[in-house]
């Protein structure tokens, strides 16, 4: 043990670029999975969760209407931030997992590896989903996958970083902003990893990420009318049921799961795009 | 020349002779049971309800009305069939059960148009030229599909849901049970059909074509019924999957009952569908496609172009065109060859239009109606544009769901797009320019799901078609419309 | 609002422009509006779905027959072929006196005098193709010397060619020069500008030459010569059509449209007629201001005729051929 004493850092939201403390001026004390004193994190409320949605809103058309490839760019050096903070990263993953080094320092891998599998999707999407249609008739017809708009992510309680990043960069990658409420017990991952975002050109707003009381901030953003799109996989089933009839109230895209996907499926990314369709008709 | 007489010369013209299609052709029973395991069944409490023709509010038919336990029975047929049939059967013999059935709907095309025409008011043009070939058309693109489901982009050996609850609107009856199940047998699902109580004919017609098709019993069931029959089909536990299209209050509330089940949902809702119109549109195409945007259907169309929004240079020029192309439009018999618009599908959507326009007039827009002659009996609407709408008022806002078009203006491309978004539907947009650079612009940031660009209303079994935001979720038609029949 | 209101929301010239220089020919023909060739197509088919039945039809039978400009130009025409057209144009059906004679006879500018004594003072107008019909290709002096010789001769009306060369290489003052000098030439006689639309191609040309051949002072506007490929089509006629009814709300003045080339049948007919209808209103149907260029679609409509009167269908050689 060094003799030098340890600065510690204060953790805080992340919204519209920049690291607040909750407007509300709470916070929980959030312990390591052993049971010992880990932070005092920033206990968002409905009005932290408000600006976010503000931002997000804000955000997005420019997230979006930048080009694919940049996009790209983007979430790649995120995961060359995470990669620099490896460390760091997996410290934290093994303090809220409570597993060992070297499990922890897998996690990580994987977590930033899924990054750079999300980077490599930005410019595929309106490929692999979109397309030239051949209707019957002199029209040029064209499918093009489009964002939903904002989608909140309510994270994997249990897979404090590798769940949170696919709950997160899957919208993210389709040109989504996203509002993420981290794990309640296990938030400090998704904090570093949002401090990492700060350095990797996200403009301000197109990813937010509050901390806090799940039960008292997803049920804000399920009934969030200019929220267009909502991942659940941070609740359990019954929780899931009531936020998903909440969410119809404004016909969201939703996205329900027990647990964390790391498999090649499409499906989250599918979730949150929507395709459309342009015709225009061809004549001299 | 005088610009008025020049109008009026033109209704005198060369005056139509009644031209009507043969009312003998459809068939039509005096009666109809449920179609469930293969066979029409009378329903388990023997209750019924007619069908009017809304043009002559003379009854058609008596249909049967689905109970829960009919509903139930439809689904345990289709469940047995999609686990002892449909889910054995290879997609090479799904794909020839789906060309048949297109081919049995060409063969029967004259006596569905007609039909369709009586049931739900529509010109027999639009039934004739529009719905019915178009119904054919999807059940040809699926059946391709059946056998290379591989090859859609979701994966190798996608998998079906299993049974399918399909609840379609009165608007396009035939159409949207094509929608729904060319798409969902080609992916291997069984279906539980219910079609609107209003319009629930040529659906039952289809089933008469299964039956010819040879579909196997239990794969295909129609039920006939109102909203309690698709409530409970949208209760069921058997069921896996919901698909809707109708408004975004009755979506709203399948979303929240589906929130407790597994079951997959795709919703096709409600529109407020803008129409941009450039100052440098092709002007005489553009006229017609404000027109077929907003009167096709009488305007019972999800993605209507019911708002019209036009730049401010040329805003006194477009109206007064437009209305002058009102005047000519051909309202009466929907069974006349030479008729352009219909009657209303039903006194309560009547009301509603009347209710709405009458806001609009009340909200200070000006209104223009056609001043042609309505029919005495049934249900009729005369063609009607409003002017001078702003985009708070209530009748540029709501979806009228009838034959009333809205006109705004604006200045540039910026407040077109933003003028065109400010809404919580978006299903359908039509831009009209003459240079593509600014329309492809305009395409990008529309949020909608079908942009129509010097078109309007136009459909392919090919094109996908929904929504965004409250208009709905789910793709039909296309290879996306794969999606929503498949377990990825 | 009533349909006056809106029509006062416009305030309009009452006047063609003059046209005082290419430049601003040219800048008054590119501000039209542009043509999509899908949605004017998908109109014109709309309208071929119209149904025509009954009385309708024989009316509208009876009004196409008035419309037709019966047509012979071939090398191999005669004083003798042309007489007996002549006389086919006053009594299409020489036992039934109700149908009503042909609008004109349409002929070479040598055949006139032969046309002319033929028809005497008979309501049936001698037309004649001049200016180097059919491909206009003659100095100015040779196209105005066949204009003069075909008015003298005694034609009413002359259907001339404009330069398609001229106008697609961007001459238009040129083009426009010739119709007006044409025009002049004409004296009393009544000019038809054939646009030749198969060779202009497209919608957006068809629209401009229109406009063109319209301000410089065409009384009639017309497709084809029948001599090149593609000759007239519906939706080349409802952009015509548009042409002439917008060009009489622009300037007041009302000029005809002539579709000619390929019309054989009576329900082709019907379709042009039904365009007209409902594009440029019923203000059009008349012989004054839109005609059919044909030769075969005189018997057809005659068959039809008979057909309507009898309840059954008729032998083509219940009419001469002529």
């Amino acid at each position: 043990m060094s003799d030098r004493l340890e600065v510690r850092k204060t953790y805080k939201l992340l919204v519209n670029g920049a690291f607040p403390r909750s407007e509300s001026g709470r916070t929980y004390e959030v312990l390591s999975a052993r049971g010992e004193f880990l932070a005092n994190v920033a206990q968002g409320s409905r009005k932290d969760l408000r600006d976010a949605v503000v931002a997000a809103r804000a955000a997005q058309s420019k997230w979006w209407s930048s080009s694919a490839y940049n996009r790209g760019q983007v979430i790649y050096r995120c995961a060359e931030m995470a990669e620099s903070r490896r460390a760091e990263l997996a410290e934290h993953v093994g303090l809220a997992e409570g597993v060992g080094a070297k499990q922890s320092a897998k996690s990580v891998a994987r977590a930033i590896d899924r990054i750079i599998w999300y980077a490599g999707w930005t410019d595929k999407v309106a490929q692999v989903f979109g397309g030239a249609n051949p209707v019957a008739g002199p029209f040029f017809n064209f499918s093009v996958p489009k964002p939903c708009g904002v989608v909140a992510v309510v994270a994997s309680q249990d897979s404090s970083l590798e769940g949170f990043v696919d709950q997160v960069f899957a919208p993210l990658c389709t040109g989504n902003s996203v509002i993420a409420v981290s794990s309640e017990r296990r938030p400090t991952p998704s904090i570093l990893l949002g401090e990492m975002t700060a350095t990797s050109d996200f403009p301000p707003g197109v990813l937010n990420i509050v901390t806090g009381v799940t039960s008292e901030l997803a049920p804000i953003l399920a009934s969030h009318e200019d929220v267009d799109g909502i991942d659940l996989t941070g609740l359990d089933q019954s929780a899931a049921t009531e936020l998903h009839a909440l969410a119809a109230g404004s016909i969201k895209r939703v996205f329900r799961s027990s647990a964390h996907d790391t498999s090649s499926s499409t499906r989250r990314l599918r979730t949150f795009i929507d395709t459309s369709t342009v015709w225009h008709t061809i004549g001299q | 020349m005088n610009e008025k007489n020049l109008a009026n010369s033109q209704l005198g013209a060369l005056v139509y002779d009644p031209a009507p299609e043969s009312a003998s052709i459809a068939r039509i029973k005096s009666s109809y049971g449920l179609f469930i395991d293969g066979a029409f069944t009378e329903a388990s409490a023997h209750e019924h309800f007619v069908t009017l023709n809304p043009a002559t509010e003379e009854v058609l038919a008596t249909v049967s009305r689905a109970s829960d336990a009919d509903v139930d029975r439809a689904v345990r047929s289709a469940r047995h069939a999609y686990e002892k049939v449909w889910s054995k059967t290879t997609g090479a013999e799904r794909a020839k059960y789906l060309f048949r059935i297109a081919r049995l709907i060409q063969e029967r095309s004259r006596e569905l148009a007609v039909v369709e025409t009586l049931d739900n008011g529509k010109p027999i043009r639009e039934s004739r030229d529009i719905d019915i070939p178009l119904a054919a058309a999807h059940f040809f693109y699926y059946a391709g599909w059946a056998d290379k489901l591989d090859h859609a982009g979701y994966g190798a050996s996608p998998q079906p849901l299993g049974v399918a609850g399909q609840i379609i609107p009165w608007n396009f009856p035939l159409l949207m049970a094509a929608w729904k199940l060319a798409p969902a047998l080609a992916a291997g699902n069984t279906c539980v059909l219910k079609p609107a109580e209003t319009t629930p004919l040529t659906a039952l017609v289809l089933a008469e074509i299964l039956e010819q098709a040879e579909l196997p019993s239990g794969v295909v069931n129609i039920i006939t019924g109102d909203g309690s029959t698709g409530a409970a089909l949208v209760e069921h536990p058997g069921v896996d999957k919901i698909a809707f299209t109708g408004s975004t209050e009755v979506g709203r509330l399948i979303q929240q009952r589906v929130a407790s089940s597994a079951k997959h949902l795709t919703l096709e809702l409600g529109g407020k569908g803008a129409n941009i119109v450039f100052e440098d549109a092709p002007i005489d195409e553009m006229i017609e496609g404000i027109i077929d945007g907003i009167f096709f259907n009488q305007g019972h169309v999800c993605c209507a172009g019911s708002r019209l929004l036009v730049q401010e240079s040329i805003a006194d020029e477009v109206l007064r065109r437009l209305v002058r192309r009102v005047e000519q439009l051909r309202v009466g018999d929907p069974m006349d060859k030479n008729t352009d618009v219909g009657a209303i599908n039903s006194a309560a959507q009547l009301a509603r239009i009347q209710e709405l326009t009458a806001f609009g007039e009340r909200e200070g827009a000006t209104r223009y109606s056609s001043a042609c002659t309505l029919p005495d009996k049934g249900y009729w609407f005369a063609p009607t544009v409003f002017a001078d709408v702003a985009q708070s008022h209530r009748i540029a806002r709501e979806e009228i769901f009838g034959p009333v078009l809205s006109v705004l203006t604006f200045r540039t491309p910026d407040e077109a797009v933003a003028k065109a978004n400010n809404t919580n539907y978006g299903l359908a947009c039509g831009v009209w320019s003459e240079k593509g650079s600014r329309t492809l612009w305009v395409a990008e940031r529309l949020r909608a799901g079908v942009i129509w660009a010097n078109t309007y209303n136009r459909f392919d079994p090919a094109s996908p078609f929904g929504g965004v935001r409250e208009s709905g979720f789910g793709r039909e038609g296309g290879r996306q419309g794969l999606e929503a029949y498949l377990n990825v | 609002m009533a349909p006056e209101e809106i029509g006062v929301i416009i305030a309009r010239s009452n006047d063609a422009p003059t046209i005082e220089s290419e430049a601003q020919l040219r800048a008054l023909l590119s501000g039209l509006s542009g043509v999509d060739a899908v949605g004017v197509e998908a109109r014109a088919a709309k309208l071929a779905t119209r149904s025509i039945k009954k009385s309708t039809k024989m009316t509208a039978i009876d009004l196409a027959i008035s419309m037709v400009d019966l047509t012979t130009l071939e090398g191999a025409d005669t004083p003798g072929r042309v007489r007996s057209l002549c006389t086919k144009a006053l009594r299409p059906d020489p036992r039934d006196l109700t149908v009503p004679s042909v609008a004109a006879v349409c002929v070479y500018p040598d055949l006139v005098a032969q046309a002319r004594t033929a028809l005497g003072d008979a309501n049936v107008s001698v037309a004649a193709v001049a200016t180097a019909f059919p491909s206009g290709r003659a100095s100015m002096a040779v196209k105005l010397l066949d204009v003069r010789e075909a008015v003298e001769a005694g034609a009413d009306e002359i259907d001339m060619v404009i330069d398609r060369g001229a106008f697609l290489a961007g001459r238009l003052g040129q083009v426009y020069e010739e119709i007006v000098a044409v025009k002049q030439a004409c004296g009393d006689a009544h000019l038809k500008v054939i646009l030749e639309t198969g060779e202009l191609v497209t919608y957006d040309n068809v629209r401009r030459a229109s406009w063109l051949a319209m301000l410089a002072g065409a009384d009639f506007i017309k497709t084809s010569t029948g001599k090149v490929a593609v000759n007239a089509t519906p939706p080349v006629a409802l952009v015509m059509l548009e042409a002439v009814r917008d060009f009489a709300e622009t300037s007041g003045r009302v000029v005809g449209v002539k579709v000619a080339g390929g019309i054989r049948s009576t329900k082709d007919a019907m379709k042009y007629l039904v365009i007209v209808n409902e594009t440029a209103g019923s203000a059009w149907l008349t012989p004054q201001r839109f005609r059919f260029g044909a030769s075969s679609l005189l018997n057809d409509l005659l068959m039809q005729r008979l057909k309507q009167q009898r309840g059954a269908y008729v032998r083509p050689d219940e009419f001469s051929g002529d």
